[in-house]
């Protein structure tokens, strides 16, 4: 498997789900229409010349002043060919959302949880869609780029209540 | 594949207690952890049982989630290689090595022969401590005591050597963008040797106390066993997936720092039970010392030579020639204030980490700091096949079975 081949294979298939294609150091990465994102995982891992069975990693990017302003981004390895493709879907700031790989990959479950915990995309189709590393009453996405670094007051047994009465989630 | 896969699921704790909190559950609800000594950190685990057999199991992460991707934005490239060393922290140097490979990978830049050598000699001794590691507390979970004294025995002889290579036990922070921060002290070679003379029959000391032992057979042939097509629909890496049989190692198929120059096996299991982990990373212990060997012959075939790539853009100029050269001045200058800019791009580069597939993608604005670095950790992908690993078993296995997955919540949460 090489990337001209599984490039050529996927232009036959996707037509013009492919928005654009990126080659860097050997590694190829696909920019896909929202809607043939979900359907290039799904060739990818189905089809059996292609055999892409392991989604190795799946995250966002916020690229704060540009549209779409959120980037999924997720690696795909095909374990009989030794082959990795990068799959890239956009996501609007209004409202970002893309669909879900989980019901493909089940290993996706933690890694769009965390997406969506740390960068408020939404991932439809996904069985939990809950916060997975912040607290579940967290107010916010600290991993995107208009959320402050730091601001945030340690509290203590002694001081919490009067600290948690002053954030966005004090319950009154 | 397609027909299995629905029924992979990982459930949330919420899952677990909100039918419990409804009075629609005859099981029971229990809670382990935060801080239950066997949950190797900070990791909870909601568990439905029915009597002492475990129902479903959902793991509740984020205890220790410090914001190290968010922080490293804020840092030059440069600097957040102190921040890699906090994930893993039984694997501090295969962190630094992933994040330099992409950071490396995005600029194109060329890490000379004999830091490449060193790179690969230190993270096999960091896989072997950390393995060592794993193997001491797993037996202690499971009441073999002797097994981690004498782990840890030799994990404090290789915590050594680091320290006599980078001045830290374990926060090394030794391999950089271009190379590694400094050049090996004069007695890192004689050192190494004797370790890994010595570490062959110590491995098979290991060996004695546990592989044929009735009681650890008992508690792990057959315990929380898992097939390769699960497995790799997890998404589970490392010795996880080998003990599976499937022969994934990223060592040999996206071989990074010259590993398809050395000489050495991927042990895989057969039924991805406990047993086959063990056996899988026992194995591997062995192997790193055969790798570390040949690196070891390398090195000192190759004699002094550079540490770091020559670049002025990336590594900054020697003293000597600072005290001369107005242009050194200014590369020194510009790399201490600013940092390096990395081309508009991004980059992913995974390596074979002692827990399994440990990636890094890293977003580069054209800045002095990288626009975001995420890390594909290990750990939280594995722990997913905890669920489908520990249902229908008794409590006991799965304190076993989490020992099993060794997982390091530092990395977990980052």
């Amino acid at each position: 498997m090489d990337n001209a081949h599984l490039l050529a294979t996927l232009r036959e298939r996707l037509g013009t789900g492919i928005i654009a294609v990126g080659e860097h150091r050997g590694d190829l990465s696909l920019t896909l229409a929202p809607g043939a994102y979900y359907a290039a995982a799904q060739y990818l891992r189905d089809d059996p010349d292609l055999a892409y069975h392991f989604l190795e990693n799946l995250c966002g990017v916020d690229y704060l002043g540009r549209e779409p302003r959120f980037e999924v981004v997720a690696h795909l390895v095909s374990l009989r060919h030794g082959h990795r493709v990068c799959l890239k879907v956009g996501a609007p700031e209004a409202s970002p959302r893309v669909p879900s790989l989980t019901p493909l990959f089940p290993t996706a479950n933690y890694q769009e949880r965390e997406t969506y915990d740390l960068l408020g995309i939404a991932f439809d189709g996904h069985p939990s869609l809950t916060r997975i590393l912040m607290p579940e009453d967290w107010v916010g996405h600290p991993q995107r780029k208009d959320h402050p670094l730091g601001e945030e007051e340690v509290a203590f047994t002694f001081n919490q209540d009067s600290i948690y009465a002053r954030k966005p989630f004090a319950k009154s | 594949m397609s027909q299995t896969t629905p029924a992979l699921h990982v459930p949330t704790p919420q899952e677990i207690t909100g039918p419990a909190l409804a009075g629609k559950a005859d099981t029971m609800v229990l809670n382990m952890g935060p801080h239950h000594p066997s949950t190797h950190g900070v990791l909870r685990l909601v568990l439905e049982l029915d009597g002492e057999i475990v129902v479903n199991v959902a793991p509740d992460v984020g205890f220790l989630h410090t914001g190290i991707e968010k922080t490293m934005e804020s840092k030059t490239y440069q600097q957040a290689v102190v921040l890699t060393d906090r994930m893993d922290y039984l694997a501090p140097l295969s962190n630094n090595l992933c994040y330099a490979l992409a950071v490396e990978k995005l600029m194109g830049v060329e890490v000379p022969e004999r830091a490449q050598v060193i790179r690969v000699l230190l993270v096999e001794l960091q896989r072997i401590s950390s393995h060592l590691v794993w193997l001491g507390t797993h037996a202690l979970d499971l009441a073999a005591m002797t097994v981690f004294l004498y782990a840890f025995r030799e994990r404090e002889q290789i915590l050594d050597i680091f320290e006599l290579v980078s001045g830290a036990r374990m926060m090394t922070s030794y391999i950089r963008v271009g190379g590694l921060a400094y050049d090996l002290p004069a007695d890192f070679l004689p050192t190494v040797d004797a370790f890994l003379k010595l570490m062959p029959a110590r491995v098979d000391e290991y060996e004695d106390l546990l592989t044929a032992n009735p009681l650890w057979l008992e508690r792990t042939v057959g315990v929380g066993a898992i097939d390769a097509e699960a497995a790799v629909a997890y998404g589970l890496s490392g010795a996880n997936l080998r003990a599976t049989g499937v022969p994934y190692d990223v060592r040999k198929v996206f071989p990074y720092s010259g590993y398809e120059t050395y000489d050495f096996e991927v042990p895989v299991g057969k039924t991805g039970d406990i047993y086959d982990r063990y056996r899988v990373r026992v194995a591997e212990m062995r192997q790193s010392i055969r790798i570390a060997r040949q690196a070891w012959e390398r090195l000192s075939a190759m004699g002094p030579g550079p540490y770091i790539t020559a670049d002025r853009k990336v590594a900054p100029p020697p003293k000597a020639e600072i005290t001369h050269s107005m242009e050194s001045l200014i590369h020194h200058f510009k790399l201490w204030t600013e940092g390096f800019k990395p081309p508009r791009g991004d980059a992913y580069v995974s390596i074979e980490s002692p827990r399994g597939v440990l990636g890094c993608y890293v977003v580069s604005d054209g800045g002095p700091k990288p626009w975001r670095v995420h890390f594909r950790s290990p750990s939280f992908i594995n722990l997913q096949g905890l669920p489908h690993m520990a249902r229908g078993r008794l409590v006991a296995d799965l304190v076993a079975l989490v020992a099993s997955l060794d997982p390091v919540l530092g990395e977990v949460d980052r």
